[in-house]
């Protein structure tokens, strides 16, 4: 008896599977493609290896002054040398640990909010909100319970972005959540006070904001009082991120049904607690994007605090780049303060995808 | 009813234009002595004149003389602390009272001096516009340029100094205009100009940013005048006398041969009655000032006198080298020149 063996399947044509396939169905699918592709290949072959050769091949890495500088490439020699001012700005060295302290608090703090088996989350997560800044503020600043005073004009760096930054997003979302609320109230006064309050905050530039919280302000106020220059660009940037949190938040509560409304009004539920436990919950994990997307832009808005005299991570950079031992090194400069600024925004960017996946409840593409 | 309502938003708008003035007859000392430092108003940034270096501590010539100030009122240079400012908010910053002295390369004109209530206690640096030039092109003097393409900063007074520098010398020149001063020094090294115009201090650290430095020469022509000195609030003339009196102590120890180095030696062991009055071994002239007799002393062994101060931050002693000129003592044929302590 014969076994009837079939013959092996002969393999796909060599042009309709592997990467040759791929290029050509992706690369070059018609006369216009290919001469994309070519324009394409030729920009990265004039540009990516200039770069390479400037940021690596011929960099110099090891040296403490601008000497060390000889192949002609990127001197990152002058990054490593005020690393730490791009971080800490002029805080005194040897309480900087109260910097770091203060970070590693944050992180450990905020550990519990990311486990999925913590139990009263909630409480938890405001307890937090409301303790950590005040215990930020006494390491920070010091001043009591033994700890060395450290003005605010010392802050300075990667440490000064982050205050405004965090101050910024945690200050401008609860106001902002009120904010849309009171716009969208059936209560003539606070709806108008609401409207008035976003629609001014909206219409000028943070730097405009900035520049009169430090120019104008000080004319205005009695003679050798002087408010904190921080704290000035601290509140101009909350407020003004308020008005613009506002409206993304309320585009969330006009995408929720009246349907929505109504039964929890029938469910016997009050304002808040319908606000609270029904509506607040859909409609900000709609606009996720959109918050993300204003926090990001708040974060590189920090940079603007040049304006009034204030050293960020952006202003240290370019403190540094006008020290006669340092000058003529902006770029390696702006190179690193462009890094440093797109892996926090990217980071941000990518939590946000996180969440969106992790609430998204029933509203599947 | 309209009327009254404009005439009083016109009185307000009046009061804010004219920044009210109050007076402040002899606040700011008792001020300082009271909170313990002197609060001086800095730039954001220029090389030699206030920067910070690696420790972050304050560097350059503007902070320098703040230093001197806390050197004489408190006799320790350290008690000071700095608030960088802006170009834009400097002036407010004085009115204000949010700084005691502002010590940020700012232009002494009349404008200023007298319109704005503020005052101008002294010249630290005669700065002005110069040329930067490339020595392949052979020019040694600012009178050889007819023809040039010249790189400018745009919307900056160089612009119209330059008009009317060639204006007056009969020549003519191409101006080529860029908004960022790092790009002029970029266009000068590709030599798409054939000279750079700029104050001239910002030329010598524009200098250091090209590729090759020894390839560029500043020509020694300066002209424009733009006196940089200290500023203090209008009214306060015990505080403006202080502030005045720091930088003549320094020129004064200067033109005495005083350092920080032998002044101390010298208040002891020398009978010149000049050093013996500045350092006050002999008579009573810091209680003119409200000041401790030795408060010169203390400004020229903390910080220095005028020659070290110059020196160690833009001169020879720093990357700039930039040449003393108009800077120089009186005596040598420069303009720095104080009255005697008498």
């Amino acid at each position: 008896m014969t076994t009837h063996t079939f013959k092996p399947s002969l393999p796909p044509p060599p042009m309709s599977v592997g990467p040759a396939a791929w290029i050509r169905a992706n690369l070059f699918s018609n006369w216009f493609n290919s001469l994309l592709t070519f324009l394409a290949i030729y920009l990265i072959w004039i540009l990516i290896p200039p770069v390479i050769k400037w940021a690596f091949i011929d960099a110099d890495w090891n040296g403490t002054s601008r000497d060390a500088c000889t192949s002609g490439g990127a001197c990152w020699v002058f990054i490593k040398v005020r690393f730490s001012q791009f971080m800490y700005g002029f805080y005194p060295e040897h309480l900087r640990w109260r910097v770091d302290l203060t970070v590693l608090l944050a992180i450990a703090g905020s550990i519990p909010l990311f486990l999925k088996a913590m139990p009263k989350k909630l409480p938890y997560g405001l307890a937090f909100g409301l303790i950590y800044p005040i215990v930020a503020w006494v390491l920070l600043f010091g001043g009591m319970f033994g700890l060395a005073e450290v003005q605010t004009s010392q802050w300075g760096g990667l440490m000064l972005t982050l205050v405004i930054a965090t101050v910024g997003i945690g200050g401008a979302m609860p106001l902002g959540i009120l904010l849309a609320l009171g716009r969208r109230s059936h209560m003539p006064a606070v709806r108008v006070i609401c409207v008035t309050f976003i629609e001014f905050w909206r219409g000028v530039p943070l730097i405009t904001v900035l520049f009169m919280s430090s120019v104008m302000l000080p004319l205005f106020l009695p003679e050798q009082m002087s408010f904190d220059k921080l704290l000035r660009a601290l509140i101009a940037v909350m407020l003004f991120e308020a008005a613009y949190i506002a409206e993304v938040v309320r585009g969330g509560l006009q995408a929720i049904p009246k349907g929505q409304y109504e039964a929890a009004g029938a469910m016997g539920l009050g304002y808040w607690r319908m606000m609270g436990l029904v509506i607040l919950p859909q409609a900000l994990k709609l606009v996720i994007p959109g918050i993300v997307n204003t926090f990001i832009a708040l974060f590189k808005d920090t940079s603007l605090v040049i304006i009034i005299g204030l050293f960020d991570l952006f202003n240290s950079i370019h403190q540094a780049t006008v020290d006669p031992a340092w000058l003529g090194y902006a770029t390696e400069g702006y190179v690193f303060a462009a890094l440093v600024f797109w892996i926090f925004c990217f980071g941000m960017s990518r939590y946000s995808m996180h969440i969106e996946r992790k609430l998204d409840r029933g509203h599947k593409r | 009813m309209k009327a009254a309502k404009t005439t009083l938003i016109a009185a307000a708008v009046a009061a804010t234009a004219g920044l009210s003035l109050p007076a402040h007859a002899g606040t700011t000392l008792d001020a300082v002595l009271k909170k313990g430092f002197v609060q001086c108003g800095v730039s954001d940034g220029l090389p030699g004149f206030s920067y910070t270096d690696e420790k972050g501590q304050y560097k350059g010539i503007d902070v320098d003389v703040c230093r001197g100030v806390a050197a004489a009122v408190f006799g320790d240079a350290s008690k000071v602390r700095f608030s960088p400012l802006t170009a834009k908010e400097r002036f407010t910053a004085v009115q204000s009272g949010e700084v005691d002295v502002l010590s940020r390369n700012t232009t002494w004109t009349s404008s200023r001096d007298a319109g704005m209530g503020l005052s101008f206690t002294g010249v630290t640096y005669y700065d002005g516009q110069g040329f930067l030039v490339s020595t392949k092109i052979g020019v040694k003097s600012a009178k050889e340029l007819d023809g040039a393409s010249v790189c400018i900063q745009s919307g900056t007074t160089t612009e119209l100094n330059l008009t009317d520098y060639f204006r007056a010398n009969g020549m003519k020149y191409t101006p080529i205009t860029y908004d960022k001063s790092d790009e002029t020094v970029k266009a000068l090294e590709a030599g798409r100009c054939d000279v750079l115009t700029s104050d001239q201090s910002q030329l010598y650290a524009q200098r250091i940013k090209l590729g090759n430095p020894a390839d560029f020469i500043v020509l020694p022509e300066v002209i424009s005048k733009e006196p940089l000195g200290p500023v203090v609030r209008q009214g306060d003339d015990e505080w403006f006398n202080i502030v005045r009196w720091t930088l003549f102590a320094m020129v004064n120890a200067e033109e005495l041969g005083l350092t920080s180095g032998n002044v101390e030696e010298q208040a002891k062991t020398s009978a010149n009655p000049d050093v013996r009055r500045l350092l006050g071994a002999e008579g009573e002239y810091g209680k003119d000032l409200k000041l401790q007799k030795d408060w010169a002393l203390q400004i020229v062994k903390q910080v220095g006198n005028y020659g070290e101060m110059f020196e160690r931050n833009v001169g020879m002693g720093s990357e700039l080298k930039i040449a003393r000129g108009q800077n120089a003592l009186w005596n040598v044929g420069g303009l720095q020149y104080a009255p005697p302590v008498r």
